[in-house]
């Protein structure tokens, strides 16, 4: 099964990433960020019972704790962007581009 | 048949965390994308359970499907942004292609990783009467000093989230 739980992983985190390059909604890839998250979750959770020891299963508990405090940190910057902008589209947020 | 069960349940509850991962991927509304990543996140804690992990399966139905999800939702009411817009999202053909490209590259990296053999699973981990006990014992001896910083992180995010979100003394 951990063949096949590690094959799940990769592809969850290959959908997540071309998420994140494929959309402009800045809530659609927070949202991404965290399919992303959940794979490695997954990966760690398949390694773990590989190696019949539940410290991969500490990390995934650390890895929720940030990916709790990543989405508030991550909603507030995109609500002051909405405030500022009227909008989340990535393509009005160029400040930095050249 | 036993095993067969297990093996069926495994692969459905995969392919369906899949199709749903690509079904948030690719809806226009934000409400709509957001619900099925809900149901990855449930297909991924089924998973979690088929792999001896019973209290991570139970943390991500709460902290992730519960939790997590309800505060994007939330956002995502209080912006205003359900309805899809009309003009689509979903990048241009450079964007595209680029995702593609990467996409290619990963999947040819995991079929190349594929033909590595994997060690001897060893035998199921604990009795399963006592799930708990094997996640907290090394969470609170190895692991102590990391598990009391992500509670600090925790207090830092709170009070930066509040800062950010909080409106000016002179905004309209």
């Amino acid at each position: 099964m951990i063949n096949e739980a590690l094959f799940f992983s990769a592809v969850l985190f290959t959908i997540g990433v071309v998420g994140v390059l494929t959309r402009r909604n800045a809530i659609i890839i927070f949202m991404c960020v965290e399919l992303m998250l959940n794979a490695v979750n997954l990966s760690f959770i398949a390694l773990s019972r590989l190696h019949g020891s539940a410290n991969g299963q500490v990390f995934v508990l650390f890895v929720m704790t940030i990916a709790a405090a990543e989405a508030a940190v991550g909603l507030a910057i995109i609500i002051s962007i909405f405030r500022h902008h009227k909008s989340v589209d990535l393509r009005n947020i160029n400040l930095l581009k050249g | 048949m036993n095993t067969l069960l297990y093996t069926f349940h495994f692969y459905l509850f995969g392919l369906i965390a899949i199709a749903s991962a690509v079904a948030f991927v690719t809806r226009k509304s934000p409400v709509a994308a957001a619900l099925w990543l809900v149901n990855t996140m449930f297909c991924l804690s089924a998973l979690y359970v088929m792999l001896d992990a019973q209290f991570i399966g139970a943390v991500q139905v709460l902290v992730y499907a519960g939790a997590i999800m309800v505060v994007f939702l939330f956002v995502v009411m209080l912006l205003n942004l359900g309805q899809a817009s009309d003009v689509t999202d979903i990048r241009g053909l450079g964007g595209r292609l680029t995702a593609g490209l990467v996409g290619l590259a990963m999947v040819a990296e995991l079929f190349a990783l594929s033909r590595m053999r994997l060690p001897k699973l060893t035998s199921a981990m604990t009795d399963h009467a006592n799930v708990v006990n094997p996640v907290s014992a090394p969470l609170f001896h190895e692991y102590l000093l990391p598990f009391e910083v992500t509670s600090v992180v925790l207090l830092v995010a709170v009070i930066g989230a509040v800062v950010l979100a909080k409106r000016g003394p002179n905004a309209s």
